[in-house]
């Protein structure tokens, strides 16, 4: 059993999986992390990667190119973003019951929008997705992935040297542990957290369409199950670094990549119910590990009023 | 632009409030009827006529108000205290599953007891098992800081493949053939309906009952002052010398015992027996009508009725006019944003500079 599970783990099939697994955790816990640096809790997400997943995908069913279907559910993530940012940064609403209400309102507009779009199909209509890259099939494992996986592995050092490197890196940190301080540098409050949302709302609508422009070829009602509300607590796990939040990505993939092996290969053991269950229960106890040493930026949640202390 | 405080939130404003979300949400939602290729105004007579037009509809929509009235109260108790509830849904299900252990045809014949024993005992159970449900993410928030929000989200997802497994475990019905469907329900311990041929049954009252119950505790107990204060401001409570955790927990508990007895009072009222598709939502959609009830235990009532409204309604529109059925769903989206833009407002004005 034990040699069958280092089996398992060592082959390049498994890593393969993992890898394709955590590419929309890695871009939702980097969307995830830039609204919670900048002090907004974006419940979102749920339906901002639902929405991203169906934008993308039609607009490449209507004919246009892959990368434009990756832009068009940006866009959509964007818009979704901006309608979050609106009601509570400029409104100070509250972010839990507001992210929620967004999460509703995009889950809810897009089964609308594939219903009317397609009144009649039993069976998904496909595009031709993403391919794995020619000029890296020679690399192990990486030469098995799509360029968006890729694109996800690039986004982090980016994101980390955007967050530590850069002065509007520093802005957004801080106006997410003491807006009063980012005010007094002269800086607006409101519009760091603006951009700070729209901008992770747009990566979280390209985790969603990864699913269905690369992963998958079709959108399907419920593709996203919980993969937003995943990478919110793996953003808790990562200690909000863009470096740590790779990690968790990859571990949490690499547990679910196993769940999945296990599933197959050990048949009839258990319900498969409880296999499924894994990667909720193993979240819930990301959350508690880290609970006490978790230092949540200072003003995450806290709505900023001018003049207010 | 910049929101100053009113220095006195007005009657009018506010019972003005949830209308003018209303108004606002049904024209905001025209364009996609119109995408639909709905007549609007046809549309929206479809939708009243569905939802309140005759004696079926009417009683279609209380019927589907009774769990909406339970997840309702279940969010606008929690809120209240400052917790986040939002696994109502999960919640449910375990009410649902428990009612079912207890009262359910097990072998063909269920436990061998008198219904003046089993009907309460059959409360109880799925009450404690939606309190159960949430105390563990309660225990994890008051004794380890962890956010309830994310943890009852995820609790949602392990409840349902919970039953799930128990529907194709030993709940499972064996006359099913296949299909996940648990064990029938024992039909002693069936709510009555009210009129013949109609669904309506007494479990819509009792929620209308325990609403009034739980009116009076946040009004007029010291729990519902404790609960209150813990919600307004927990530094001030804990200074006061209120147990701030035990008060968290116990509102846990309470919470999680109405979304539990909405599932009891679907099996019991409607369904008869438990399947994976028996709530389209109940639990989340309980923290709208909390929202447009302005977390008012009575308001929640009303707001359960208007939401059961709109989902029935949509489904007469969507037979009359092709219009998906998720119309519903993004009504009550739509309402639930605008309610919370409308609440703002009425307590703050914007002062554009």
């Amino acid at each position: 059993m034990a040699l069958e599970l280092f089996d398992t783990i060592a082959s390049a099939a498994f890593w393969v999986a993992v890898l394709r697994i955590a590419t929309p955790l890695i871009f939702g816990t980097l969307g995830v992390l830039l609204c919670e640096r900048a002090g907004v809790l974006n419940l979102g997400i749920e339906g901002i990667m639902v929405a991203g997943a169906f934008c993308g995908w039609l607009a490449v069913f209507n004919g246009a190119s892959l990368w434009t279907g990756v832009c068009v559910a940006a866009l959509v993530g964007a818009i979704l973003g901006a309608l979050h940012a609106v009601l509570t940064v400029w409104l100070a609403l509250s972010q839990h019951v507001s992210g929620l209400g967004v999460t509703l309102f995009a889950t809810s507009v897009s089964y609308f929008a594939y219903r009317v779009s397609f009144p009649k199909v039993s069976t998904p209509p496909t595009i031709q997705p993403f391919q794995p890259l020619a000029w890296l099939t020679d690399v192990p494992i990486l030469g098995a992935q799509t360029a968006l996986t890729l694109l996800a592995l690039i986004a982090v050092p980016i994101a980390m040297y955007a967050l530590y490197r850069t002065p509007l890196g520093l802005a957004l940190r801080m106006v997410g542990e003491n807006p009063s301080a980012v005010e007094g540098q002269g800086l607006s409050v409101r519009a760091l957290r603006t951009g700070a949302v729209i901008a992770g709302s747009a990566i979280m609508g390209v985790a969603g369409a990864f699913l269905t422009l690369s992963a998958f070829d079709a959108f399907f009602f419920t593709m996203i199950n919980g993969r937003g509300w995943i990478c919110v607590a793996l953003v808790v796990f990562a200690s909000w670094r863009p470096g740590k939040a790779l990690l968790g990505a990859l571990l949490f993939a690499a547990f679910d990549a196993l769940q999945l092996r296990l599933q197959q290969s050990g048949g009839g053991v258990l319900p498969y119910q409880v296999y499924l269950m894994l990667p909720y229960l193993l979240s819930i106890l990301a959350l508690v590990l880290v609970a006490r040493k978790a230092t949540y930026p200072q003003a995450l949640m806290k709505p900023y009023r001018k003049g207010e202390r | 632009m910049q929101l100053i405080a009113r220095p006195t939130t007005s009657r009018r404003l506010l019972t003005l409030a949830p209308l003018a979300a209303m108004a606002f949400t049904l024209v905001a939602v025209t364009p996609l009827m119109a995408w639909a290729d709905a007549p609007i105004w046809k549309a929206y007579a479809e939708l009243f006529i569905g939802a309140f037009g005759g004696a079926l509809p009417i009683t279609e929509t209380l019927t589907r108000a009774t769990p909406l009235i339970l997840t309702g109260l279940a969010a606008a108790v929690a809120f209240r205290a400052h917790l986040y509830n939002i696994g109502a849904e999960g919640q449910l299900y375990f009410g649902a599953i428990a009612a079912v252990l207890v009262g359910g045809m097990h072998g063909g014949s269920g436990f061998d007891l008198p219904v003046y024993v089993l009907f309460p005992a059959m409360l109880v159970a799925g009450a404690l098992a939606g309190a159960l449900l949430l105390a563990g993410p309660a225990i994890l928030k008051t004794r380890f800081g962890v956010d309830e929000v994310v943890t009852t989200l995820l609790t949602n997802f392990i409840a349902l493949l919970f039953v799930s497994m128990l529907l194709d475990g030993s709940m499972k019905d064996p006359l099913s053939m296949g299909w996940p469907q648990s064990v029938a329900l024992n039909p002693d311990l069936e709510l009555t309906k009210t009129m013949e041929k109609y669904r309506l049954h007494s479990g819509f009252f009792y929620a209308i009952a325990i609403a009034g119950v739980i009116a009076f505790i946040t009004a007029r107990t010291t729990f519902g002052f404790e609960m209150r204060a813990v919600g307004a401001n927990k530094v001030a409570a804990r200074f006061a010398g209120m147990p701030v955790n035990r008060i968290t927990l116990q509102t846990a508990l309470l919470s999680g015992a109405l979304a539990g007895l909405a599932g009891v009072f679907e099996v019991a009222g409607r369904t008869g027996y438990v399947t994976l598709d028996m709530s389209p939502g109940y639990g989340y959609s309980g923290i709208v009508v909390a929202t447009l009830a302005l977390l008012n235990p009575l308001g929640v009532v009303l707001a359960a009725i208007f939401i059961a409204g709109v989902l029935v309604g949509a489904d007469g529109m969507s037979r009359a006019l092709a219009v998906p059925t998720y119309i519903a769903d993004v009504i009550v989206a739509v309402a639930l944003l605008s309610m919370l833009v409308a609440t703002m407002l009425s307590r703050y004005r914007i002062q554009w500079r």
